[in-house]
């Protein structure tokens, strides 16, 4: 039997059966075999896809090469991103400080890449050896006259979503400092998308044919230049709950700009996210037209087929585990259009309103977990007997070793997911693995008929007088 | 192209990285603790250093990876981590119930100085570690070497703190088989047998991270190395340590607590290597080299016959650990091939002057580089100013192979592309099979592909 830890019950709900205040927003508890990262991990995530910046790692070699190209995020000019750039501390360097040689390096970089802009990530070891790092940025600020910015993204000093934040308090010091001139009124900024095998382009294009202007998109295929000027969009449009929606309330204080919550994923939030723009700026009615004609045209291509694959589909179970709550609300509702039961549900780092909103989503019976770690996981899926893990790289061995099917939906994923065609892809993608005949092999399915291995190759019947080849394996006729 | 930044011209560097060709030291201590049975690895410092480690050694096996993490906090940073510790070693084994942790710190743990032998201790002290179980422990500062380092120092920690001298002699050679694949593991227990050499070798990651699917998820796959093996390690006869950077430590561990001597030996890759390992293993096993093994020599000798001609001159360029490099560059020389430029971000000055004994009479031209500034970067230049007609090193060379349009041939850690290596060895006569497809696979590729229509071959 696999215990849970007595720490971490009041972070596994069971809807329809426990009744306890759902625990969330909690450290994790040491020497539990966690599945999240660290601080330094959520800023890297958010500003790496800014393509014309540098981003140095300052601090010992590992955190810039575990870092390095390992995020699908697509660029549509410079590629400088993709370059893995690290102090690589030394031990002297841990004794006498590191100032000195992150300035040398970024003034030899600088001069050598012409980057717009520079992200410096502070590692766990800068909180401890007391590095500047700010006085270093401003330091050659003034010297390179670019935008040198400083993420406080110490790996102890929380959790991912503190990481989120010290990304964003960087984006913050970029936006207005930009020109808004010729800025339509019929404006957004795009944030919390990462172009993620294209995404971010696709949606631009959605917004682009109902009439509205993408002002800069954060972080995804982003540039520096964009984002300096981002103050000038009407509306912010934040998806991924987690990482955004802080950046998002401080521009609504500085800057005035509301902003609104969306999902890309699945026909009915993408559609909702055009809507819900185009009812912003109601006094222009041609926008909600637009936005109307495009759901119908995309839909009228799209259903059928999903049509089709419901069919196969239907009555499968998931399972979904993802870094932030907001995902898996589109995943569940995404999933059920195709006749897919989510049977357990949960993210790394969802908040209380997240997660009683999953509740609200969740059919009874659905199990609900904050923090979760391997153990759990795998005795959750069993359980539940699921058909399909939803997760990111940690969890996809996991599912494969337990004879279940597997689809990406974080850094890893090579396909877009997100809008009408995403939806398609999403759906493709889904059916190959649980269709796989891989399964029909697994020895979870032979031995939950009972049967050893061995045996479940004998399971064919010989039909008789209509036996074939293909089907019979035990008359001897073939 | 994504590599159009790199300049052709070298300017020195003082201190910068780029496109690091190495990483930091607890991920190889998380690895070679997954080569004991039973074992869950712990991190001793922030949750980000754990899942990275994982999920770099998931992307190379795809194998689920276990490992704890003393989920530092600011608290932990400014008081210590002992009390984080304490609490992991206690939740570890009421939860997980591992036969034995290994703990290994991270830089963070590092600079704020603590201690984790007294720890550990106290672990044991005041009760946390059930009868019968065992921590162990290693430091890992990141800031020190590199992730062969690492592996080197949780080697010799299970050396030093398991291996025990009882004084009955066991009739067993030791063998430190260095960062190698489970498929390595697996061969060099084969070659063993097949020798009629009984030997335990640790750490011993098959049956860990090549694991079959079973439909369930196993905390603790059937391999690894058990702790009676490890412990018996001092009674041995001999040691053969494999590859120096991964395993001269843990050698001279057992031979200085129990006085079991050492053969200090390259890694077996390739003719020559593998030639001084099986010797080796005749001498100190006492045995004579059957038949079957100078049968695979034959084979493998009987390949480079065949296809020699379209191995000589060639020039390779190789980068990666340290161990695997020295054996490589001889059995590129062994194949009349011309390992012109040698890079590994590992530092240490044996690399230079082992490389230099086998290479520098017969190839020149050579250049040899590690430690810092040795990195992916430097490498680049190096082929953008004479080029090369091959390229073998980890997943990461696949940006360079792809702007110069070099054959390239996947070999070391981390292989995050392709798949074979937890199942298919290099070492060994085998493994230099192996090696030798992959390298002629890929050059006559490149042939045919950019042959002329009336020079292009049928027969090669």
């Amino acid at each position: 039997m696999i215990k849970v830890l007595e720490e971490r019950k009041n972070q596994i709900y069971t809807k329809g059966k426990d009744t306890f205040d759902f625990a969330c927003d909690k450290h994790s508890v040491a020497g539990s075999v966690s599945q999240r990262a660290c601080v330094f991990c959520g800023s890297r995530v958010v500003l790496y896809p800014i393509a014309d910046a540098l981003h140095i790692v300052h601090g010992p070699v590992g955190c810039a090469a575990y870092t390095w190209d390992i995020r699908g995020s697509l660029s549509s000019g410079p590629e400088l991103h993709r370059l893995s750039f690290s102090t690589d501390l030394r031990e002297n360097d841990i004794v006498f400080g590191g100032e000195k040689k992150l300035y040398s390096i970024l003034n030899e970089l600088i001069d050598k890449y012409k980057p717009k802009g520079v992200f410096v990530y502070a590692t766990c070891i800068i909180g401890i050896i007391g590095d500047d790092i700010d006085a270093v940025c401003r330091k050659l600020e003034k010297e390179k006259n670019i935008p040198v910015l400083s993420v406080h993204s110490e790996g102890f000093k929380g959790t991912k979503k503190d990481g989120y934040r010290a990304a964003c308090d960087a984006l913050l010091k970029l936006i207005g400092t930009g020109s808004t001139d010729n800025i339509s009124r019929f404006s957004i900024n795009i944030l919390g998308e990462f172009n993620l095998a294209g995404e971010a382009w696709m949606i631009k294009e959605y917004y682009r044919k109902i009439g509205i202007e993408v002002v800069s998109v954060m972080t995804g295929d982003g540039r520096i230049e964009d984002i300096k000027k981002a103050h000038g969009a009407s509306l912010n449009v934040v998806q991924c709950s987690g990482s955004m929606t802080g950046l998002a309330k401080s521009m609504k204080e500085k800057y005035g700009i509301p902003y609104i919550r969306v999902s890309y994923f699945g026909i009915e939030d993408m559609s909702k996210a055009l809507y819900d723009v185009a009812d912003h700026f109601s006094d222009n009615p041609e926008i909600l037209k637009k936005a109307k004609d495009l759901v119908t045209n995309e839909l009228s291509s799209l259903l059928p087929v999903l049509q089709k694959y419901r069919k196969t589909l239907s009555g499968k179970k998931a399972a979904i585990y993802v870094g932030g709550a907001f995902k898996a609300f589109s995943l569940i509702r995404a999933l059920k259009i195709v006749g897919i039961d989510v049977c357990v549900a949960g993210s790394q780092t969802g908040t209380k309103d997240d997660y009683a909103l999953l509740k609200d989503m969740c059919d009874e019976g659905t199990v609900i977990l904050d923090d979760s770690n391997p153990l759990e996981l795998s005795k959750y899926v069993l359980e539940k007997n699921i058909d399909l893990f939803i997760g990111g790289v940690k969890e996809r061995p996991l599912a494969y070793k337990l004879g279940i099917g597997f689809c990406d939906h974080n850094h890893e994923r090579k396909i877009s997911l997100a809008g009408y065609e995403g939806m398609l892809n999403f759906i493709r993608e889904v059916h190959a693995s649980i269709m796989s005949p891989v399964w029909k092999f697994a020895p979870r399915n032979s031995a939950s008929r009972g049967n050893t291995s061995s045996d479940a190759i004998q399971t064919s019947k010989c039909a008789g007088a209509d036996c074939s080849p293909e089907a019979c394996s035990s008359c001897g006729k073939f | 192209m994504l590599l159009r930044h790199t300049p052709k011209e070298e300017v020195k560097r003082e201190a910068l990285t780029i496109n690091p060709a190495k990483t930091c030291q607890p991920i190889g201590a998380m690895y070679a603790s997954l080569g004991i049975h039973g074992c869950l690895p712990h991190s001793h410092g922030s949750q980000g250093c754990c899942a990275y480690h994982r999920s770099t050694l998931t992307r190379h096996y795809k194998e689920p990876i276990m490992a704890a993490t003393s989920s530092f906090t600011e608290g932990s940073s400014v008081f210590g981590g002992q009390a984080n510790l304490l609490q992991a070693i206690n939740t570890i084994f009421t939860v997980y119930n591992p036969d034995i942790i290994a703990v290994h710190t991270t830089c963070l743990s590092e600079t704020i100085g603590d201690d984790v032998n007294q720890i550990a201790q106290k672990a044991y002290d005041d009760g946390k570690v059930p009868e019968g179980k065992y921590v162990i422990h290693t430091n890992t500062p990141s800031y020190i070497g590199s992730h062969v380092t690492g592996f080197s120092n949780m080697t010799a920690s299970m050396a030093k703190q398991l291996s025990e001298h009882t004084g009955r002699d066991i009739d067993q050679l030791n063998i430190i088989p260095g960062w190698v694949e489970p498929a390595d593991m697996v061969e060099i227990k084969r070659l063993s047998a097949e020798m009629g050499v009984k030997i335990v070798m640790f750490p011993d990651t098959s049956g860990v991270l090549d694991a079959p699917q079973t439909g369930k998820h196993e905390m603790y796959p059937d391999g690894g190395t058990t702790i009676p093996e490890l412990k018996s390690t001092g009674d041995s006869i001999y040691t053969i340590a494999l590859g120096k950077f991964a395993s001269e430590q843990a050698a001279q561990a057992i031979d200085s607590k129990c006085k079991v001597k050492y053969d200090m030996l390259d890694l077996p890759i390739g003719i020559s290597a593998t030639d001084r390992f099986i010797e080796a293993l005749a001498k100190r096993g006492g045995v004579y080299v059957p038949e079957s093994i100078t049968k695979e020599r034959g084979q493998l000798i009987d390949i480079v016959t065949d296809m020699h001609q379209y191995l000589y001159n060639k020039r390779v360029a190789i980068f990666g650990d340290p161990d695997q490099l020295i054996a490589l560059t001889e059995f590129l020389i062994d194949l009349n091939m011309r390992p012109v430029y040698v890079v590994s971000g590992t530092p240490g000055k044996y690399f230079e002057s082992r490389i230099m004994e086998i290479a520098g009479n017969k190839v020149p031209e050579i250049k040899v580089k590690n430690g810092s500034c040795a990195d992916a970067f430097l490498l680049h230049q190096w082929i953008k100013n004479e080029p090369v007609d091959l390229l073998i090193g980890n997943t990461y060379g696949k940006y360079i192979a792809r702007d110069e349009d070099i054959p390239f041939v996947r070999m070391g850690f981390p292989i995050v592309d392709r798949i074979g290596h937890s199942y298919f060895p290099t070492v060994g006569y085998k493994g230099g099979m192996r090696i030798l497809e992959k390298i002629l696979g890929v050059l006559m590729d490149k042939q045919d592909k950019d042959a002329k229509e009336e020079k292009f071959e049928l027969v090669m």
